[in-house]
């Protein structure tokens, strides 16, 4: 089968992304030498001085960073969890609905929100949870107290898991929703006939029919344990609400492009990638070994 | 039993529906607010359906130049985004679909995607060298970077190894050359998947704002969502700092309240525009893209 021509042509197609791979993605892994170094930008790359882990070391004794890392690891695991959670409950109840044109219809409408912007999102949430905004109207018919909740420190985290599980649980929900679509229907009907409600059939046939998928989704999301969501968290946040809200990301941003401390800013990101790179493989390879699923 | 099960029928039509509605409340909120006036607004008495109806925050728009420079950007980049995105995506998922025997560089270059997919330089690195490249104040620092999307060449890839290969093998027969493999067969077979890819492109292009940020130092040549953010962060941290929360809440409601929620709705329309497809399309690519035979 192998043919020589064959693979000059197949090799030139691969050619023109992969130089765009090595130029954008590969150099800077190089470039990340300067985590090691005291990097000036005058004297290059190469011309500044090595100065070994200083810059990890005072990573690890800032108490902001400690801070930053506490709130990345907090709210990336809570929008795993919960991100997890509700598009479940979402599939199965919509395969409690018989009526085929009002699932279409709230398909279309849960759908929606993943494909809007932070940028728009944040604008509209901070309406809605301003001083005046909708949510103390709501609130405010029990009794609650109105708050600037986009710059109270208590409020800012669970704004940012809300915002996140509603932007994306619909569109989570479409893989268990193909799941389900994939159980056979045949096992409905014979428990129906030996009289299961519907809450056994929910336990014992839908829920064990999609246990694979969910296992899968599980475990590709442990690579995220670093990823707060950064876009989000930057549309979002200010000053004021740094304590709760300020993740590794955004840290990274302010830290290298605004107080232009580049290799600290670097370290620090250094660190990150390189434990979300085991944290990531180790999710493969278990993902490979229970669920046979394979990158490529 | 019968009317029991009816009861339970409804409670989940009613969460469903609830959940569903939660999606649209914000969008609608939103959109009473852009045609209610400021001081409503501001006063937060408009909820679903506009007070005093009113377009200042639109005709504000329309007076805005840089708005429409910076709708234009963001149409430039999607257009050069998706063509870069879309076709490096075509040349090279098909040679990728082909088996290690046939392809002896497959693996490698397969590791070196997905290796780039998993770690990166880093933030400060990778702006270095978009520095040192010239890119930075040019539309190509924002579609340049990310020209190889990984994850979709990676699902076109599985949609290719489907294609039956006695097709090809017929075509091979007949004298064609991979090239015309890939441009009479491959190509046409794939097009619901390449129009998948290039609807996941062109909103990630569109709604895409932080390499603005970084890339772009001139206001003329920011995309539009950077530009949008830029404006909404008008009242800057330090500021707030230094304000009286009341002081705050006066700044930030009244100026421009009504004329932000009117820029949220504009730059939706394109994304509300291709939704119809999108929904069409990207049922199928997610699918294609997550469990794989």
């Amino acid at each position: 089968m192998r043919n020589r021509k064959n693979e000059i042509y197949y090799n030139a197609l691969v050619l023109p992304g992969m130089i765009f791979l090595v130029i954008f993605s590969i150099i800077p892994m190089f470039g990340a030498v300067i985590a090691f170094k005291n990097f000036v930008p005058a004297k290059g790359i190469f011309a500044s001085d090595w100065v070994g882990l200083k810059h990890f070391h005072n990573m690890f004794n800032r108490a902001e960073v400690r801070n930053v890392m506490f709130n990345t690891v907090f709210l990336a695991v809570t929008k795993i969890v919960l991100n997890l959670i509700v598009p479940v409950i979402f599939a199965i109840l919509l395969n409690e609905i018989k009526s085929l044109a009002y699932k279409r219809v709230l398909q279309t409408m849960v759908y929606l929100p993943h494909f809007l912007s932070w940028v728009i999102l944040g604008i509209m949430f901070s309406n809605i949870f301003s001083y005046n905004g909708m949510f103390n109207k709501f609130v405010g018919i029990f009794g609650v107290q109105p708050k600037m909740h986009m710059i109270d420190n208590a409020s800012f985290r669970p704004i940012l898991i809300f915002t996140d599980v509603w932007k994306n649980f619909g569109y989570g929900a479409i893989i268990y929703i193909a799941a389900i679509l994939n159980i056979d229907p045949n096992i409905y009907e014979a428990a129906e006939i030996d009289g299961a409600n519907r809450w056994h059939r929910i336990i014992h046939i839908t829920l064990p029919g999609i246990r694979g998928t969910v296992i899968l989704m599980a475990t590709l999301a442990l690579g995220n344990v670093l990823n707060a969501g950064f876009e989000q968290v930057f549309a979002m946040y200010s000053p004021l609400v740094y304590q709760t809200g300020d993740i590794i990301d955004t840290y990274v941003y302010r830290m290298g492009l605004t107080k232009m401390q580049y290799s600290f800013s670097t370290a620090v990101n250094l660190f990150k990638s390189g434990v979300s790179f085991i944290l990531i493989t180790g999710s493969y390879i278990l993902a490979n070994k229970f669920a046979g699923y394979s990158i490529f | 039993m019968r009317s029991k099960n009816n009861v339970i029928d409804y409670v989940i039509i009613v969460v469903l529906a609830l959940m569903a509605a939660s999606c649209l409340i914000p969008i609608l909120n939103t959109f009473a607010m852009s045609l209610s006036d400021k001081t409503s607004a501001a006063l937060g008495q408009v909820l679903f359906l506009p007070k005093n109806f009113n377009t200042t925050g639109y005709e504000e728009i329309i007076k805005d130049d840089q708005f429409f420079r910076s709708f234009g950007v963001s149409i430039l980049r999607v257009v050069l985004g998706v063509c870069i995105n879309s076709g490096l995506a075509i040349i090279m998922a098909y040679p990728l679909s082909k088996t290690s025997h046939e392809f002896r560089m497959r693996n490698v270059y397969m590791w070196i995607m997905v290796f780039t997919m998993l770690f990166n330089g880093g933030l400060i690195p990778t702006y270095l060298l978009v520095k040192n490249l010239g890119l930075v104040d040019t539309i190509w620092a924002l579609v340049l970077p990310g020209a190889v999307p990984v994850f979709n060449v990676i699902i076109l890839m599985n949609f290719n190894k489907g294609i039956p290969s006695s097709l090809e093998e017929a075509a091979v027969v007949d004298g064609a050359n991979p090239l015309q493999c890939l441009w009479n067969i491959y190509i046409p077979l794939a097009k619901a998947s390449i129009a998948t890819i290039s609807l996941f492109s062109m909103v990630g292009h569109w709604n895409e704002f932080f390499n603005g940020r970084i890339y772009i130092n001139t206001v003329k040549n920011l995309p539009l969502q950077t530009y949008i953010q830029n404006l909404s962060m008008q009242i800057s941290a330090e500021q707030m700092v230094n304000m009286d929360p009341e002081e705050i809440v006066r700044k930030l409601a009244v100026s421009t309240l009504t004329f932000n929620c009117a820029k949220a709705i504009v730059s939706m329309i394109p994304i509300v525009a291709v939704y119809p497809f999108l929904q069409k399309y990207f049922v199928t690519g997610i699918v294609m893209g997550a469990v794989k035979e």
